[in-house]
């Protein structure tokens, strides 16, 4: 009763906190200084047209660097929980899973490779339109979810995700120290030439890194699905 | 009388970040607390997209669309799009986490209600 009056009156705390906060909110009639100058010299300095992939592979390329560990690391521990409680407590009525049906597997095997161009097409052209590795990562994952979905016996090739991905963490740092050796800091993309404005090959290093990071979120994220079908 | 749209979504925001503490302090099933956290941080998610916003402003993306001369009062703020961006992958690692607990105590106590977990209660 006591703990139901608190949660009560949290909450209307909480609301009255959130109304003011959103009558009086007055939407800012300009760009503030620091984003200003992303929006007026970004495309100079990084040849990028979408300045969010600028801001998130180069301005700020070290939160994105500690991102992708926490990824991994979520990862590692997703693995080392589910491998812990692999050998027991498994009940014997767990039975085979049964496979879906043929419609679902006929579509699935239309649809994975698909998705999966997909995937790349958007991690590979994150520099010039909406999307980016992260994202593009995640349609890999969600393609490789429908085939556990139409083929639950399926299984993953581990040593060659494990290899791809390490892989991939090992050259996003290693394309983040060569732009401390060659260009102006750590991430920096300048170390390749800008290349035309708006074209596939363009921006420097950004293409490189989304799609590093593509690979490394794409095979993170299906390997923590296969864990949890297990 | 004329609500501007970033203030429209702010509040959707802030609902549904209350919704998602109800839900995670209220609930005793752990899969549906782990669904008041998801709401929680797609509310927060939204609060912070929309104090980027600014009216009339699109996506960031120098472009054909949006010409260089009249970017700075066309685009909305790329900063706060991309901290989003970075939360969600952290709310999506840090969900994983919780999932994978959850399996865990399903496989140990063979339920899923958080009054079954008594030995770390104070």
């Amino acid at each position: 009763m006591i703990k139901r009056l608190l949660i009560l009156i949290l909450l209307v705390l909480f609301a009255r906190m959130f109304y003011d906060l959103t009558v009086h909110y007055q939407e800012p009639a300009a760009l503030s200084p620091l984003a200003t100058h992303y929006v007026a010299e970004g495309p100079d300095e990084l040849g990028a047209p979408n300045l969010v992939t600028s801001v998130v592979v180069t301005y700020r390329g070290l939160d994105t660097l500690g991102e992708v560990t926490v990824l991994f690391l979520s990862a590692a521990v997703v693995g080392l929980l589910l491998a812990l409680g692999a050998g027991e407590g498994r009940p014997e009525s767990a039975a085979e899973p049964s496979a879906s049906s043929e419609l679902v597997q006929t579509l699935a095997q239309y649809l994975l490779p698909i998705i999966l161009l997909f995937g790349t097409y958007i991690f590979v052209n994150g520099h010039l339109t909406p999307g980016g590795g992260f994202q593009g990562g995640a349609v890999i994952a969600s393609g490789v979810l429908l085939l556990f979905l139409a083929l639950p016996r399926a299984g993953l090739r581990h040593g060659l995700l494990a290899l791809l991905e390490s892989l991939s963490g090992f050259g996003y740092v290693l394309v983040g120290l060569l732009g401390l050796v060659l260009a102006g800091g750590f991430l920096d993309n300048r170390f390749l030439p800008l290349g035309d404005y708006g074209s596939l090959f363009s921006a420097g290093a950004i293409p490189v890194i989304y799609t590093l990071i593509g690979l490394k979120v794409g095979t993170e994220l299906s390997s923590v699905l296969e864990r949890f079908k297990q | 009388m004329d609500i501007p749209i970033s203030t429209l979504t702010l509040g959707t925001g802030l609902a549904l970040l209350l919704i998602g503490i109800w839900g995670m302090l209220t609930r005793k099933n752990i899969i549906r607390m782990i669904i008041g956290f998801s709401l929680m941080d797609t509310g927060i998610h939204i609060v912070m997209v929309s104090i980027g916003y600014l009216s009339g402003g699109t996506a960031p993306i120098i472009n054909g669309a949006v010409e260089r001369a009249t970017a700075l009062t066309h685009v909305v703020d790329p900063i706060p799009s991309a901290l989003v961006l970075t939360a969600i992958v952290i709310g999506l690692g840090i969900t994983a986490v919780m999932l994978a607990f959850a399996v865990r105590i399903h496989a140990s106590k063979g339920s899923l209600s958080i009054k079954d977990c008594t030995e770390s209660k104070w």
